[in-house]
């Protein structure tokens, strides 16, 4: 199932989106990010809420101290906050280098040049693999940016770029 | 199982499928972590020992715990494969999170083949892929059949092949060279740098050692009821507390400010010696010589230690020095190198200490040698914006004056919590040190960073041997349209704070185009 050979035109097209008043225009992530973001912070937040039931059924403190907060804080993070999370991340393909662009209280903008990239991981945990995205993360030398993510990719996608990127290091020493 | 293809000749389509590790390395692993299972179990066996069914409930744990570590063992070999592509090995892992790791041939700086005592029991090797550089594991196979082992190493060198073969060689000598026994084929040359007792004896002085000064002002903190006098009354020392002022006579004064000035006298001798015991132990007959191989130092008074470092393994040079210190024209020098250089430290941050105490020139004509060149520590120019330093104020401003409010309006100590206003000027005065120290400077090929107005480091690297680079903002940093850019260093760290963000775009883009001409294959070549 890996080792498929994609042909180049199944190279994510670099359509539009986020413009960060940069001259690039960045791809947006795939969209099943939100759903699985969802389900991942849900199954975060299950201890918790259990946790803070337990309390208010205990009634040992002020009835709703504890799981108001706890109940607000899920909302957010499964309502509310997957969705803006998700446009915030981008990233463009150069003919030499990839640069992702994620956040956007903590900013970051990271280059990488494919002649930098040491090895190439394509990952997927069980809620990624049922909706078919995956995490490429790049993998460099250096002690910053030792590795550098970019998850939810449509899974051929994610192996598409592993393959152009993985075409460079081999030319490049040519 | 293994299946088995000629070495060199392998076709692509062989070797689709994949191949799986040895079905008794599973056995192997079992064997090798079965230590890790004794605390467990004995813990289970404890928990039930006076159980109403202990007899069955014994048996249980065990079964349980053995039966599922082999369990899990084999589950994840079955979910284990590795690829040799025409141009990279692949390596599929994991149960439930999948992992498909591409490690191109061009990246392979080293294969080591460990065998490990119960491994080798049943005939098996451990193949670890090195690429050099990064933090963490690469590559890792255990276990394989030695054959297929083998089969590895010398596919892996025949892929690498014509003068990758060469670059191979060079680099596991300088991994092997890392310690002790360099060997010395030439007569031996002058050195480039020696430390001589003299300059021993005052970097023994400047290194004086301030935690030893501390853990002594704590101890006397703790113990200060043996003293015949109050060491913290603070305002009986400067005699400006008028009601108390007055309880005492001139004479006491004088005596309790000669005692204070003699433990003071005490405390920094006592400073003075740790610091120059800790450098003759560490430098004493410190010498820098350039071999064949690179750079190679030798030092150590009890422990006497020999390293060479290739030169062109050298990714960055550092130049420190301290304020008093630079009065007098004194620097020093270390090397920041590829991680796995030194068998030292197995920290991310590996570096050297090539020269402890120097004159610029001699910095110079080091950092010359290693093909780096240092410009003069003024001409560096560019500095962020001083309103990134101060912004700490924002957490230290509400703080003091929350306390202040508090010891006001709670105690009867108001007056005394103007004392905490020196706070402030203290942070003020460091955060517009530290802005001034803070300085950058992009040369043409080479990238200039300075920092630290206490420790103070010159940090100079090829642009070309930066990995990556990142522009980040906080939420503050962000409203002040500032950034702070990080440049990926094997071995250390690069780091610009307090820059605006079109400048911080303009580095990273210079960089970068430095960057993308070199691969890093032809980066750390032996030339």
């Amino acid at each position: 199932m890996i080792d498929a050979e994609p042909a180049a035109s199944a190279a994510p097209e670099i359509s539009s989106i986020i413009a960060l008043g940069d001259d690039e225009t960045l791809t947006p992530i795939d969209p099943r990010d939100i759903p699985v973001t969802r389900i991942g912070y849900a199954i975060m937040m299950v201890p918790l809420i259990i946790g803070t039931m337990v309390l208010e059924i205990a009634q040992l403190t002020i009835a709703g101290i504890f799981i108001v907060p706890a109940l607000i804080l899920s909302v957010y993070l499964i309502f509310i906050f997957p969705p803006r999370q998700y446009r915030r991340w981008g990233y463009h393909m150069g003919s030499d280098r990839i640069r992702i662009v994620r956040g956007y209280l903590f900013y970051s903008d990271t280059v990488v040049p494919f002649g930098r990239v040491q090895h190439i991981d394509v990952s997927q945990g069980p809620v990624e693999r049922r909706y078919g995205i995956a995490t490429l993360t790049l993998h460099t030398a250096g002690n910053h940016n030792s590795s550098v993510p970019l998850p939810s990719l449509a899974h051929e996608d994610a192996l598409a770029l592993r393959e152009t990127i993985r075409a460079h290091i081999k030319r490049d020493t040519l | 199982m293994v299946q088995s293809v000629e070495a060199g000749g392998v076709q692509p389509d062989a070797a689709l499928d994949g191949e799986r590790l040895s079905l008794l390395g599973i056995l192997a692993s079992f064997i090798t972590g079965l230590p890790n299972l004794v605390f467990p179990i004995l813990a289970g066996i404890f928990g039930v020992r006076s159980a109403d069914a202990a007899h069955i409930l014994v048996p249980a744990i065990l079964g349980l715990a053995l039966g599922g570590s082999l369990f899990f063992r084999w589950l994840s070999w079955t979910r284990f494969r590795y690829y040799v592509g025409v141009e990279d090995i692949r390596i599929e892992s994991g149960i439930l999170f999948r992992t498909a790791r591409s490690i191109p041939y061009e990246r392979i700086q080293d294969v080591s083949i460990e065998q490990k005592p119960v491994a080798r029991i049943f005939g098996l090797g451990e193949v670890n892929f090195e690429t050099g550089g990064g933090v963490g594991e690469d590559g890792t196979l255990s276990y394989v059949t030695l054959a297929e082992a083998e089969r590895l190493r010398e596919l892996i060198k025949t892929r690498k092949s014509g003068q990758e073969t060469e670059t191979a060689a060079q680099t596991a000598v300088a991994v092997e060279g890392g310690i002790a026994n360099a060997p010395s084929l030439l007569p031996e040359q002058p050195p480039i740098f020696v430390m001589d007792n003299n300059r021993l004896l005052i970097l023994g002085i400047y290194s004086f050692s301030l935690v030893i000064f501390a853990v002594l002002f704590g101890v006397l903190n703790q113990f200060d009821w043996l003293l015949p006098f109050d060491l913290w009354d603070w305002t009986a020392w400067l005699g400006i507390a008028e009601k108390r002022g007055a309880t005492f006579n001139d004479m006491s004064m004088a005596a309790r400010a000669a005692a204070a000035f003699a433990a003071l006298i005490g405390l920094i001798l006592l400073g003075l010696a740790t610091g120059i015991v800790q450098t003759i132990l560490r430098e004493y007959g410190f010498r820098l010589d350039r071999t064949e191989k690179g750079f190679r130092r030798r030092r150590g008074l009890l422990t006497l230690t020999d390293v060479v470092m290739p030169v062109h393994r050298v990714q960055a040079v550092t130049a420190f020095t301290g304020p008093i210190r630079k009065w007098s024209g004194w620097y020093g020098l270390k090397f920041i190198s590829l991680a796995g250089d030194s068998s030292a430290s197995d920290k991310g941050e590996s570096n050297h200490v090539v020269a402890p105490l120097a004159y610029w020139d001699e910095i110079a004509a080091i950092t010359d040698i290693a093909g780096v060149s240092l410009p003069e520590p003024k001409r560096i120019l560019q500095r962020g914006r001083l309103i990134y330093w101060l912004n700490g104020l924002l957490f230290v401003l509400p703080l003091v004056t929350g306390a202040m409010a508090a010891l006001f309006f709670l105690t009867d100590a108001g007056i005394q919590a103007a004392w905490l206003l020196l706070l402030i000027a203290i942070f003020t005065v460091s955060a517009l040190l530290q802005w001034r120290f803070s300085l950058y400077w992009l040369d043409g090929d080479y990238i200039y960073v300075r920092h630290g107005w206490w420790n103070q480091n010159l940090t100079a690297a090829a642009q070309v041997k930066i990995q990556s680079a990142e522009i980040s903002q906080g939420p503050i940093t962000k409203a002040q349209g500032l950034c702070k850019v990080h440049l990926g260093l094997a071995g250390g760290s690069l780091s610009i704070p307090g820059i605006p963000l079109a400048e911080g775009r303009a580095i990273c883009r210079a960089v970068m185009e430095n960057i993308v001409t070199v691969d890093y294959s032809e980066l750390n070549r032996h030339l």
